[in-house]
């Protein structure tokens, strides 16, 4: 039966043709796109024990990322190491070690000027070296995922947590986001993709968690499954045009005759400033949809309340915990998922009747503390303690949490 | 840029200004206009606030008609004098930070890259002595080392202009300038050689002297970035108010530095040579 044989040869040549043109494709183009809300919401997810490192890793998968530009620094390394290891497989297009923070950091601005869906990581030292760069970033209304992994600022020198570099990031017009755990720093990694290059927002997005305590450390995570992945960025629906000479010629500069000191000099920056400001604000929107709201109340009807972001909020639902069990007492948290836009409206409401609040905080300038009386100030009649607060490394024991709710009592810590 | 993004809608053409539809019918893009042809068409950069008698504007005018493409060109600068020219040409213009062109370009063009396979799109630094030499050097030298495809142009006018006159690290030494009150105490970084060292395909020294000579050193330097490595062209382009020569003498300046330390010098590696003569001749034949 030759026509039979001939038959057989085409559908192996065929499925040989197909199975060369399948290995062609990367692993990136092999996963099906879908819908940001069937990835967040609905698509079957399973429970992994993983570190931060990897939580994030697993998100820059699915996030159909174009490109990732590592630096080395602890403890974020761990982390674009596993990136370049993504780009190696397949899922992110384009990848290299830059010669240090400013040069990664302007990198991502080349990048995403390109139009192209872009991402780093930093820590600490870092995050300060890379801050002149990034906090052009959002007057450039630069969409970018910036993921940052709390450490001890130098001087002296010291690798451990300590969160005071999120001070810095507060006023910068960057979105900023805080995560508690493995599990968020997945979520609201590729979450930020979506809310970042929103046409109304169009604004680099920041998720920071803090060093060691989740980059380090194994949680629960549940993760989507890696053949799916994002849809792509479109750079033609955003605020300003991609820099591809695709549209029609545009300028990252003011004329000359406006940059210098004259009344319009002022009043382009000054509108510049207010709209970067206003995106800021119109993120709020994406957070309540994607991420269930800027904070999250636990016991609203308490009195006293503790009010903390990262990993001071899972010391606090311990402290919560124990205060129920075991001092009998019902203890409120908020846990502040998002700093910028910062939750004003949301806390006013929550601590409507609040007696006493308590700010338990990784660092020593208390940047969460100020943020929360600037935005109470006349809104609530509650005491607002300062702290507890650690720094420099140390950890903090829930002991110290419940000194502070009960005074009178005794703890050792 | 596709064509269309700058064609006039039909029926808007006589509420356009005579500039933009000379853009559009005269302007250089699609076809590469030769320096000879300069008067004739609608060139990219016309108006801007440059110092009369600049040196460095001349140049940027000659580099703008040495762009094989400028329809699928992205400019990058930095603080400086240059950027206020830059800033005018009709060709997108990224202006970032403080000596970050590099690195911005390094990601622009990665970018591009990945979103337009079939097009090729050129990324072209211009930035001055201070923004490359000084505060941009790392940058510079690494985006060197990665073999970025793009090209690199250091208008050299040897002096911090815009910020007022002071010694940059490509000043010559004793030069008398702010922050060098008692004259500059180290000698003129030699980028040429660190170009070299750090493997650069195509390295260019030339003054504003001979303009045909200068679109066609950039046109070459384009080209070569887009196919076969990172490229570099160190310009004299002097500033005649800092160093005080007077209008009517900035070209015979340009001449005298260029006899006397800044001759013409083109190094080209073998595979950009290869190259530019697997283009070139085809272009030649078609003619």
């Amino acid at each position: 039966m030759s026509d039979s044989a001939g038959v057989k040869d085409v559908t192996a040549e065929k499925l040989a043709e197909i199975k060369e043109a399948a290995e062609e494709l990367s692993a990136g183009d092999r996963q099906k796109i879908v819908t940001p809300e069937y990835m967040f919401f609905e698509a079957p997810r399973e429970r992994a024990f993983i570190t931060g490192s990897e939580a994030a890793k697993e998100a820059i998968r699915r996030s159909n990322v174009d490109v990732a530009i590592s630096y080395p620094i602890t403890p974020q390394s761990e982390t674009m190491q596993q990136v370049g290891s993504l780009w190696a497989e397949g899922y992110v297009k384009e990848y290299y070690r830059g010669e240090e923070e400013i040069g990664v950091m302007s990198a991502i601005a080349g990048s995403s000027r390109a139009g192209a869906r872009s991402m780093t990581a930093t820590a600490g030292p870092g995050l300060m070296r890379g801050m002149e760069v990034i906090a052009s970033w959002p007057g450039g209304r630069i969409p970018a995922v910036l993921l940052i992994m709390c450490r001890v600022v130098n001087c002296p020198l010291a690798i451990q947590p300590d969160n005071v570099e999120l001070a810095y990031l507060l006023n910068s017009g960057i979105i900023l986001f805080h995560g508690e755990n493995q599990q968020d720093f997945f979520d609201y990694t590729m979450k930020a993709f979506i809310i970042s290059e929103r046409p109304e927002i169009t604004l680099p997005v920041a998720v920071a968690v803090d060093g060691f305590f989740v980059t380090h450390a194994r949680g629960y995570v549940n993760i989507p499954s890696k053949d799916i992945k994002l849809p792509p960025r479109n750079p033609y629906a955003e605020a300003v045009p991609a820099m591809d000479n695709e549209n029609p010629p545009a300028r990252l500069s003011r004329d000359a005759p406006i940059q210098k000191s004259n009344f319009i000099s002022y009043h382009v920056h000054a509108s510049w400033q207010q709209e970067v400001w206003a995106a800021n604000d119109r993120a709020r929107r994406y957070i309540n949809k994607y991420m269930g709201g800027l904070i999250e109340v636990v016991n609203p009807e308490a009195e006293i309340m503790l009010i903390a972001s990262g990993s001071a909020v899972s010391q606090s639902r311990e402290a919560v915990r124990q205060a129920e069990e075991e001092h009998n007492t019902k203890i409120g948290l908020i846990k502040v998922r998002s700093l910028r836009p910062f939750p004003t409206l949301e806390l006013r409401e929550a601590c409507k009747n609040v007696k006493r609040i308590i700010i338990p905080e990784f660092n020593h300038m208390g940047w969460l503390h100020r943020e929360v009386v600037t935005a109470l100030y006349r809104h609530s009649t509650a005491e607002i303690v300062p702290g507890p607060r650690v720094f420099g490394g140390m950890s903090m024991p829930t002991e110290m949490i419940l000194q502070t709710i009960f005074p009178e009592k005794k703890f050792s810590f | 840029m596709s064509f269309k993004n700058i064609s006039i809608t039909p029926g808007w053409e006589k509420y356009m200004t005579k500039e933009y539809q000379d853009l559009v019918e005269r302007g250089p893009y699609g076809k590469q206009k030769k320096v000879s042809e300069m008067g004739s068409f609608k060139e990219v950069l016309e108006e801007h606030p440059m110092c009369a008698g600049c040196a460095m504007t001349l140049f940027i005018r000659l580099t703008m008609v040495g762009l094989p493409n400028p329809e699928h060109t992205i400019l990058i600068g930095t603080a400086g004098c240059g950027r206020l020219a830059l800033t005018q040409t009709s060709i997108p213009f990224i202006y970032g930070n403080y000596g970050d062109t590099n690195a911005v370009a390094s990601g622009l063009k990665r970018g591009l890259e990945i979103r337009f396979k079939d097009q090729a799109k050129d990324v072209v630094v211009m930035a001055g002595d201070g923004g490359l030499a000084d505060i941009g050097f790392s940058g510079v030298m690494h985006s060197w080392f990665r073999k970025e495809r793009f090209t690199t142009i250091m208008l050299d006018n040897e002096v911090y202009g815009n910020t007022g006159g002071q010694e940059s690290g490509m000043t010559e030494r004793g030069a008398l300038l702010k922050m060098a009150p008692k004259g500059k105490m180290f000698d003129k970084m030699d980028m040429i050689g660190l170009a070299q060292t750090s493997g650069v395909a195509y390295i260019a020294r030339l003054t504003p002297t001979n303009p045909t000579r200068v679109a066609s050193v950039v046109r070459k330097a384009v080209l070569i970035a887009r196919e076969v490595g990172p490229t570099f062209i160190q310009a004299y382009t002097s500033c005649n108010i800092e160093y005080a020569i007077p209008t009517p003498k900035v070209m015979d300046d340009a001449r005298d530095i260029e006899s006397k330390r800044y001759g013409f010098m083109e190094i080209i590696s073998d595979e950009a040579k290869a190259y530019l003569e697997s283009i070139e001749p085809a272009k030649k034949v078609k003619k």
